[in-house]
C-alpha cells in the first residue's frame, strides 16, 4: 500500500474536497495503482541530474513598471457567484 | 461539393476570385451542423448568429480588397480559451457559467487576421482525458464510427473538423491532447513548441507543458493557422521572442537528403497491427522521396508516462485551486461556513478524473513526498529531453505512431485511468522536451477507422515539421475519405 484511505482524507482536506466513504475507497485503490507505477521511476539514476521545470531556457520576464489598464470594477465582479457593493461576497468566515 | 468540405487555401482562392462569399461558407458550414451535431456532439456553445454577423463584416472586407489569409473563413475554438463574452467552460461544471471579460491572444489573432468562429469545442473536463468523455456536457462521438470515442482532450475540435462541422479548429495540447484526437479522427493536428505559441486566455492545465495549437485538414492548412498564431507576446512571460518564419514557405519543398529517425522504443508489443503496418508504410514512403531513415534510441522513453502523471497533475492541482467558489464560475449554496463553502463547491463542482488528479497532485506535492515524486519526475525529465537533443543530433526529424492503437469504444476505459492514460504514450515526450510534434493521416484500418503518423523535430522547427508532413501527404498514395455519417 502506498497510500492509506487515512492519506487520503488528509490530502483531500488539503485539496479542499470531500468525499463520500465509497468513493473515498475507489479512489484509495486507484492512487494506489497509480503511484505503484510511479515507482518504476525509482528504476532511474539521476544522481547529479538537474531538475527541469520548463523545456525552453528563459529568463525572467520583466517589464518596466508603468501603469496600464486593467480590468474595471463591474467587469471584475460580473462573474461574482455572490457580491456586495465593490466586494465579493462569502460565507461567513470567523464566528 | 458544399463549401465546408474545402480547406482554408482552397476556400482563400475562391474568394480571392470572388467565387464564393464568407456567408455562402457560413451557411454551409450550419447546414452541415444543423444536419450532424445531434449525433457527433462537438459543440459545447454555438455562435451561429455571432457567425453571420462576422461574415458579413468579411464580405464587406472581401468586397473592398481588404483580404487577410483568414478572411472568411469559420474556425471552431476549443472551449479552454478565454472568448470575450462567450462562456468559456472548459468542459466543467465549475466553469459552466464563466463568461471571460478579454480574449486569449490566439483568439485575438485570429479575430486580427479575419476568422468568424462558429463556436467552443467540447473537451475532457480541464483537458484532462484522452477521449473527451469527461465533459460536464456530455460525450462527444468519433464522426467515423459514432460508438468510439474522438480522442481527447480537443476531442470536440477534431470531430467537429472531421465532420466538417468547420474550415479549421484550435485545440491545447498538454501530453498529447492536439495530436492524438487528430489521430483518431483523420485530420491535422500540431503541437507547437513550448513558448512559440502564446498562453495567455488558455485556462491553464499544466503551466510548463500546455500549448495551444491547430487542427486543419490538410498540413498546407496548418502552416497558414501557425503563421496567424505563432509569436512573442508580452502578456505571456514564457513566450519565446524567436523570430517566427513564414511557415507556409515550407510546403511544397522536397526532403532529398533528410533524416528521419525511427525510435526503436515506439515500436513495442501492445502496438494495434494495422497501426503498425500503415506507420511502417509511411516509412516506406518517406524513403521513396529521397530521405534516409535511421533506426535511432530514446532510451528514457518508457519513463515518460510516469514521469507525466506526476509532474502534469502536480501542476494542476496548484493551478485548480483557484477554483474556490468566490470570484466567479459554480459555487454550491450548501456551505455554511468559507471551509465548507470550498469544499463543497470542488466536490460538486469538478468531475472525478480532475478529482483524481488533484488528489495526486497534491500528494506528490505534499510535505515529505516532494523528492520521491516531483523532483525525481523532474529529474527524469531532464534525462528525456536529453535523449531528444542527442538524436537531433543525427536527424533532422523522428517519426512515430501517433496512438498506440485506432479509436476505441466509448466507456471501455472510464475505469482504468492507468490504461485511458496509456492512450497517450507516444505523444507526452514531445511536451516533456518541449518540442513540436504533428499527426498526420496515414492510412485506415478495414474497419474503415483513420490511423495517424506522428513527426517530431527540435524546438522551434515547426517549418521542418510542416515540410516532412506536406511531402509526405502529396505522396502518401492515401485517398482522402470522408465520414458517412
Amino acid at each position: 500500500m502506498k497510500i492509506t484511505k487515512d492519506q487520503v482524507e488528509y490530502v483531500a482536506h488539503l485539496a479542499r474536497l470531500e468525499f463520500s466513504e465509497q468513493e473515498q475507497e475507489k479512489f484509495t485503490t486507484q492512487l494506489n495503482n497509480i503511484l505503484l507505477y510511479m515507482e518504476k521511476l525509482n528504476e532511474v539514476d539521476t544522481t547529479g541530474v538537474e531538475p527541469e521545470t520548463h523545456a525552453i531556457a528563459i529568463q525572467n520576464a520583466f517589464r518596466e513598471d508603468v501603469v496600464r489598464e486593467s480590468l474595471p470594477h463591474e467587469l471584475s465582479l460580473a462573474n461574482a457567484p455572490a457580491e456586495s457593493g465593490n466586494s465579493y461576497r462569502v460565507p461567513k468566515v470567523i464566528e | 461539393m458544399s463549401l465546408n468540405e474545402l480547406t482554408i487555401h482552397e476556400l482563400q482562392d475562391k474568394i480571392r476570385k470572388k467565387e464564393v462569399t464568407s456567408t455562402e461558407i457560413v451557411t454551409d458550414v450550419f447546414n452541415r451542423i444543423d444536419a450532424v451535431e445531434d449525433r457527433v456532439r462537438s459543440f459545447t456553445t454555438m455562435m451561429k448568429e455571432y457567425a453571420f454577423e462576422e461574415a458579413k463584416k468579411a464580405d464587406g472586407e472581401i468586397g473592398k480588397g481588404n483580404i487577410k489569409p483568414l478572411t472568411g473563413i469559420p474556425i471552431a475554438l476549443k472551449d479552454i480559451q478565454c472568448t470575450k463574452g462567450v462562456r468559456t467552460t472548459c468542459g466543467s461544471r465549475i466553469l459552466h457559467n464563466f463568461v471571460p471579460p478579454y480574449d486569449g491572444t490566439v483568439v485575438k489573432k485570429l479575430r486580427d487576421e479575419g476568422a468568424v468562429f462558429v463556436g467552443k469545442t467540447n473537451m475532457d473536463e480541464f483537458a484532462m482525458g484522452s477521449s473527451t468523455e469527461t465533459s460536464y456536457f456530455g460525450v462527444t462521438r468519433n464522426p467515423w464510427d459514432l460508438e468510439r470515442i474522438p480522442g481527447g482532450s480537443s476531442g470536440g475540435s477534431a470531430a467537429a473538423l472531421a465532420a466538417d462541422e468547420c474550415i479549421a479548429a484550435t485545440g491545447s495540447d498538454t501530453g498529447g491532447s492536439i495530436r492524438q484526437p487528430a489521430a483518431l479522427c483523420g485530420v491535422v493536428g500540431l503541437k507547437p513548441t513550448y513558448g512559440r505559441v502564446s498562453r495567455y486566455g488558455l485556462v491553464a492545465f499544466a503551466s510548463s507543458l500546455d500549448q495551444i495549437g491547430p487542427f486543419t485538414k490538410d498540413v498546407e492548412d496548418s502552416a497558414i493557422m501557425m503563421n496567424a498564431i505563432a509569436g512573442y507576446d508580452p502578456m505571456e512571460s514564457t513566450s519565446v521572442p524567436t523570430e517566427v518564419p513564414d511557415y507556409r514557405s515550407f510546403i511544397g519543398k522536397d526532403i532529398k537528403g533528410f533524416t528521419v529517425g525511427i525510435p526503436k522504443e515506439y515500436f513495442i508489443e501492445g502496438i494495434d497491427a494495422e497501426v503498425d503496418a500503415a506507420v511502417k508504410k509511411t516509412i516506406q514512403v518517406i524513403e521513396g522521396l529521397g530521405a534516409t531513415c535511421v533506426p535511432i534510441s530514446l532510451p528514457h522513453t518508457e519513463y515518460c508516462l510516469a514521469v507525466y502523471y506526476i509532474i502534469a497533475p502536480a501542476e494542476a492541482s496548484s493551478n485548480l485551486a483557484r477554483y474556490d467558489g468566490v470570484k466567479y464560475g459554480y459555487r454550491s449554496a450548501d456551505g455554511r461556513d468559507l471551509m465548507e463553502m470550498y469544499k463543497k463547491t470542488r466536490s460538486q463542482g469538478f468531475g472525478a478524473e480532475v478529482k483524481r488528479r488533484i488528489m495526486i497532485g497534491t500528494y506528490a506535492l505534499s510535505s515529505g513526498y516532494y523528492d520521491a515524486y516531483y523532483k525525481k519526475a523532474s529529474q527524469v525529465r531532464t534525462l528525456i529531453k536529453r535523449d531528444f537533443q542527442e538524436a537531433f543530433k543525427t536527424c533532422d526529424v523522428i517519426l512515430t505512431p501517433t496512438t498506440p492503437t485506432p479509436a476505441f469504444r466509448i466507456g471501455e476505459k472510464m475505469d482504468d485511468p492507468l490504461q485511458m492514460y496509456l492512450s497517450d504514450i507516444f505523444t507526452i515526450s514531445t511536451n516533456l522536451a518541449g518540442i513540436p510534434g504533428i499527426s498526420v493521416p496515414c492510412g485506415y484500418t478495414q474497419a474503415g477507422l483513420p490511423i495517424g503518423v506522428q513527426f517530431q523535430a527540435g524546438h522551434f522547427q515547426e517549418g521542418k515539421l510542416l515540410q516532412v508532413a506536406h511531402a509526405y501527404e502529396r505522396h502518401s498514395g492515401i485517398e482522402r475519405r470522408r465520414p458517412k455519417l
